[in-house]
């Protein structure tokens, strides 16, 4: 009774991390099954693959750290690092990439900080961009979407033959929306051209498009994003933020020159916005603590992604923006705090002039 | 690329002009420190940091010669209060261990022969010829110097008594 | 009067479930009285009340056995007559387990008042600081458990201009339900002593506050109230800390109290439903603050009841007159789950301020072992006062308090919330409490520093003056013993001339 000795509050809400990491999987859910039905059993392997290393790669870490691993790999940090990595992988990635990616992301991104809760970095996203750099070819070459126990989709052998013995597979290999309407207007042809044939806001929103295992459907990625606002995982601040920027930009730029500049749908739905809204830049350590310092990065993140995916060198920008992002964190949370209550901005007392007390004693 | 040469080594030239103007034209006058740093010293001139009194602690504090931490009886607050007024960075995680010390009497040794409050440089000890002796815990620093005096070795130094007033809650244990 | 009051939002705050179930139906029972009565002479913020009693010294029931120390204390008298069987130290109920020293009374069984208990007939007639010294002479401090003493918070009219009372009905805390029902079987008493400190206060406008989960509170209250016009009674939006007395304030007026600053600066005084009920005895009966209720609840515990308590009665005689407990209890706790204390052993008394006796089983806390903190950011959208938690306890973690400070640390009230929703189960309050205590220790080592330093030099000249009046004195001798010799040797010259 009452041992050890511990301060108020001693009653508690019914939280704690695994169950916040186990809600963020159940939103993540609906577009991660769409996503491994669009692309069949190489994508299943993969995914497997990924989260399995990243898993271990934290066991690994935990054991040689000497920290409890049970308890902690049970917090579902790394499980949720895993997943979201895959998800941003091309589908019928070599099972190598997933392996390297899970590492990366575990010990580079995350354990040499000293473990959960003191990375700088998106440790997905530092997996990601590692090796689209390293790896730029096996990290661009997507392909159509071809539905599990459809005609031409592979078989379990054959997926396996595709993920783990490198079997090429031309005959599958598409560009991504981003990637077509980018080499298009590269080569100067006119946006309505570019967009045509590849670019239809329904199959989009739906996700049955090219592009990473989990990040084609933007309505489930969508409804999965906005049910964790509903259970209070995630604010709203960031995700709105994001994409309320990005739309501005776009619409904007789409404005001033419609012939060069992709519309507000476009940009938001094809490519990784849907996922980097919701559930990437909302990760709590590499993101704000204060409302105001939230819609600032998540407006950053926006722009950023705009900025690179028209300017850039990149067609896709969501990996780079996060993480620059991640970098403005600390100096966001040090200049952007909570007014405090009694307090101006300034942090000086309020005063109340018109209620000047009583003699001089004051 | 003999363009690029000149125009560097001017650079260089210049800018080491420039600092070498601003370390003499621009610096920082010393102030004399000797007597702040003795202010904030106990002034018990117990010894125990190895100088003969504070004012030559002082002395080799301001001249750098001595650590921030050497005075006992001033803790961990004296250990800070001297590492802002020097403008020294300090581990002071190793101080923790120091926790202040006072001295205790144990009555049923005490033999009243006044040695110990005789040498109080704090007056912390009360009592008379034959009478049991007593220390004031507020008012002893923890010197140590009644307790080389004492014939019956009777005081101890240990930490201070808790009261609730002084009792402050423990820090969590880490995750 | 019941009018729409136009109520103003506190940001953040928490919304536990408030478990008042267990006991809000229980009416008050008195507590027989126990064998033995340990009254602490430190039951209230200030210095310690001095006894004015001995061993073996008989006392009748409310008679005063400690005086008040100093600007900022209170007396405290005998809960019942019998006579004191000791003065010494006894454990204290405090987190620490220390001891305090402690007056022990026995009671004769027979409960008589003291003849000088007396009360007034007309309390609105005598002069506010008249008010003041009785309220102050009965030991009333502030019963929701700050027992700041109540006289000095009625003597603010002197300093401050005020111009409304308000009365904190809100029992914010999850279990506690003491004040439910004072409110719901006293409204009159309540509100009696309400208009009697705010005549004493000097202000016309009275505001009682009743969160919306205690209706029946709240229409006993209005029905009292009716016929008052300056009395209004406001249904409260139940959030916790809206007990708080800052926010309590913030919500009814829509200011908020300055940093570092009491509500007197906005105007306003706020007290305990208990705390009035206290007055209202005190000025119309003569009868000093010697009894609480106190609500004893928990899942652990048989039966939960309202108890009204002699002080000093202790922990264990009223768990075992709800029955004991059901099953070995988690916690047990002095006042409410958010901001009570642990409470170190059943035989600690119970004080002025203590309002709960919380018995509760493991499910009922929800605790689990401390994870690294992941920057949720839960505890920024749970503090009341715009702090941001995990950065104060960042810097404290790695021993950098003053930086906690510059973070906001002293504006902290400690209510709990962040702690109560951290998913990493971070003892957040903890770290605020060693921090807030670690400061105010070293303040008092660098005061020390600066007594000590004068003591030194006092002590070095008294030693310098002590050989300075040797040295005269011995030179003093030495000139005297040299004219003496003169003296004997001038008849020699004399003579021989």
């Amino acid at each position: 009774m009452n041992q050890p000795l511990s301060a108020s509050p001693h009653a508690h809400a019914p939280v704690s991390i695994g169950r916040m990491m186990a809600l963020v999987i159940m939103a993540l859910l609906p577009a991660t099954l769409f996503g491994l039905y669009q692309f069949g059993w190489p994508a299943i392997f993969l995914f497997t693959v990924t989260v399995g290393a990243t898993v271990g790669c934290e066991a690994l870490a935990l054991i040689v750290a000497g920290k409890p691993v049970r308890v902690t790999l049970m917090d579902g940090s790394a499980l949720l690092t895993g997943w979201l990595l895959a998800l941003t992988l091309p589908p019928w990635a070599p099972w190598w990439v997933g392996v390297v990616g899970g590492a990366l992301a575990v010990l580079l991104g995350k354990q040499v900080f000293g473990g959960i809760g003191q990375n700088l970095f998106n440790p997905a996203m530092v997996a990601r961009v590692t090796l689209l750099i390293s790896f730029p070819l096996e990290m661009t070459r997507w392909v159509m979407p071809q539905p599990m126990f459809s005609g031409d989709a592979p078989g379990f052998l054959e997926g396996i033959a595709i993920t783990f013995g490198g079997q090429t597979y031309d005959a599958f290999t598409g560009a991504s929306i981003l990637g077509h309407v980018r080499t298009e207007l590269g080569r100067g042809e006119h946006l309505d051209a570019a967009l045509s044939g590849i670019f239809d806001p329904l199959s989009a929103l739906l996700g049955t498009v090219p592009g990473s295992l989990g990040e084609t459907s933007a309505v489930l990625l969508a409804a999965g994003g906005l049910w964790l606002i509903a259970r209070r995982v995630i604010g709203w601040e960031i995700p709105g933020a994001l994409v309320g920027t990005i739309a501005l930009l776009a619409t904007a730029m789409h404005l001033i020159d419609p012939a060069h500049y992709a519309p507000a749908p476009f940009h938001i739905l094809a490519g990784g916005t849907m996922l980097a809204a919701f559930f990437i830049a909302t990760d709590p350590v590499t993101s704000p603590v204060s409302r105001q310092g939230q819609l600032l990065f998540g407006a950053g993140v926006g722009l950023l992604i705009y900025v690179i995916r028209t300017w850039g060198g990149y067609p896709e920008g969501v990996a780079f923006a996060v993480l620059l992002m991640n970098a403005a964190t600390p100096m966001i949370d040090h200049y952007l705090k909570p007014r405090i209550y009694g307090r101006d901005r300034r942090g000086k007392p309020l005063e109340y002039p018109e209620l000047s007390p009583k003699g001089s004693e004051r | 690329m003999i363009a690029a040469i000149f125009s560097l080594t001017a650079l260089g030239l210049g800018l080491g002009a420039l600092l070498g103007i601003a370390a003499r034209y621009l610096a920082v006058a010393e102030s004399p420190i000797v007597g702040q740093v003795e202010e904030l010293l106990p002034g018990s001139q117990c010894g125990q940091c190895g100088y003969p009194g504070c004012g030559p602690a002082a002395a080799a504090l301001a001249a750098g010669e001595a650590p921030v931490t050497l005075c006992p009886p001033g803790g961990r607050a004296l250990a800070e209060s001297l590492a802002s007024l020097l403008g020294v960075s300090v581990d002071l995680s190793g101080m923790a261990e120091q926790a202040p010390k006072v001295a205790h009497i144990h009555e049923r040794l005490c033999i009243g022969c006044t040695r110990c409050f005789k040498r109080c440089p704090t007056d912390a000890i009360i009592g008379a010829n034959d009478q049991i002796h007593a220390v004031f815990e507020d008012a002893c620093t923890g010197c140590g110097k009644c307790v080389d005096d004492c014939p019956t070795e009777c005081i101890e130094l240990r930490a201070p008594t808790q009261t609730l007033t002084n009792w402050v809650w423990p820090v969590p244990e880490a995750a | 009067m019941t009018a729409k009051l136009k109520l103003f939002r506190i940001r953040g705050g928490v919304h536990p479930d408030d478990r008042k179930a267990l006991a809000a139906e229980q009416p008050i029972e008195d507590l027989p009285m126990p064998a033995l009565l340990h009254i602490p002479l430190q039951q209230h913020i200030g210095a310690a009340a001095n006894p004015v009693v001995q061993r073996r010294q008989p006392v009748l029931k409310g008679e005063l056995i400690a005086h008040a120390q100093g600007a900022v204390s209170a007396p405290i008298h005998a809960p019942t007559s019998g006579h004191i069987v000791g003065l010494g130290l006894y454990p204290a109920n405090h987190p620490s387990g220390l001891n305090v020293r402690t007056v022990t009374l026995q009671p004769d069984g027979e409960d008589r008042w003291h003849p000088d208990v007396a009360g007034v007939d007309d309390p609105f007639a005598l002069e506010p600081d008249v008010i003041a010294r009785r309220v102050a002479a009965a030991g009333v401090v502030g019963m929701g458990g700050a027992t700041f003493p109540s006289a000095v918070k009625l003597n603010l009219r002197n300093r401050y201009s005020l111009h409304t009372l308000v009365i904190n009905g809100s029992e914010c805390e999850p279990y506690l339900t003491c004040d439910d029902r004072l409110m719901r079987e006293e409204p009159d008493g309540v509100l009696d002593g309400a208009r009697i400190m705010a005549h004493a206060l000097g202000v016309g406008r009275i505001i009682i506050g009743v969160e919306g989960n205690k209706p029946q509170a709240i229409a006993a209250l209005q029905q009292a109230a009716a016929s008052f016009e300056h009395i209004q009674v406001v249904r409260l939006p139940m959030r916790y800390p809206m007990g708080s007395e800052k926010h309590l304030v913030q919500t009814l007026t829509g200011k908020e109290t300055p940093a570092r600053g009491l509500t007197a600066d906005i105007g306003v005084v706020v007290h305990n439903p208990a705390t009035a009920f206290a007055v209202h005895e005190a000025l119309r009966l003569g009868r000093p603050l010697i009894s609480r209720v106190v609500a004893v609840t928990g899942q652990a515990i048989t039966r939960p009841r309202n108890l009204r308590v002699p002080i000093g009665t202790k922990v264990e005689d009223l768990i075992e007159h709800c029955g004991g407990f059901s099953e070995e209890p988690a916690k047990l706790i002095s006042g409410g789950p958010m901001m009570g204390q642990p409470l170190a052993e059943l035989r600690v008394p119970i004080m002025k301020g203590s309002n709960g006796v919380l018995a509760l089983t493991a499910a009922e806390t929800n605790a689990r072992q401390a994870a690294p903190c992941i920057r949720c950011a839960s505890c920024v959208g749970a503090c009341p006062c715009g702090l941001v938690p995990l950065t104060m306890a960042a810097h404290i973690r790695s021993g950098d308090l003053d930086g906690a400070v510059g973070q906001g640390l002293m504006d902290c009230i400690g209510c709990g919330s962040c702690a109560y929703v951290c998913p990493a189960h971070i003892p957040l309050v903890q770290y605020f409490n060693h921090a807030k205590g670690e400061l105010a220790a070293r303040g008092r080592a660098k005061q020390k520093q600066t007594e000590t330093k004068r003591l030194a030099e006092a002590r070095a000249a008294r030693i310098e003056a002590q050989k300075q009046a040797k040295r005269e004195a011995m030179a003093r001798r030495k000139r005297e013993a040299e004219a003496k010799k003169r003296a004997e040797a001038v008849p020699d010259v004399v003579q021989a001339d």
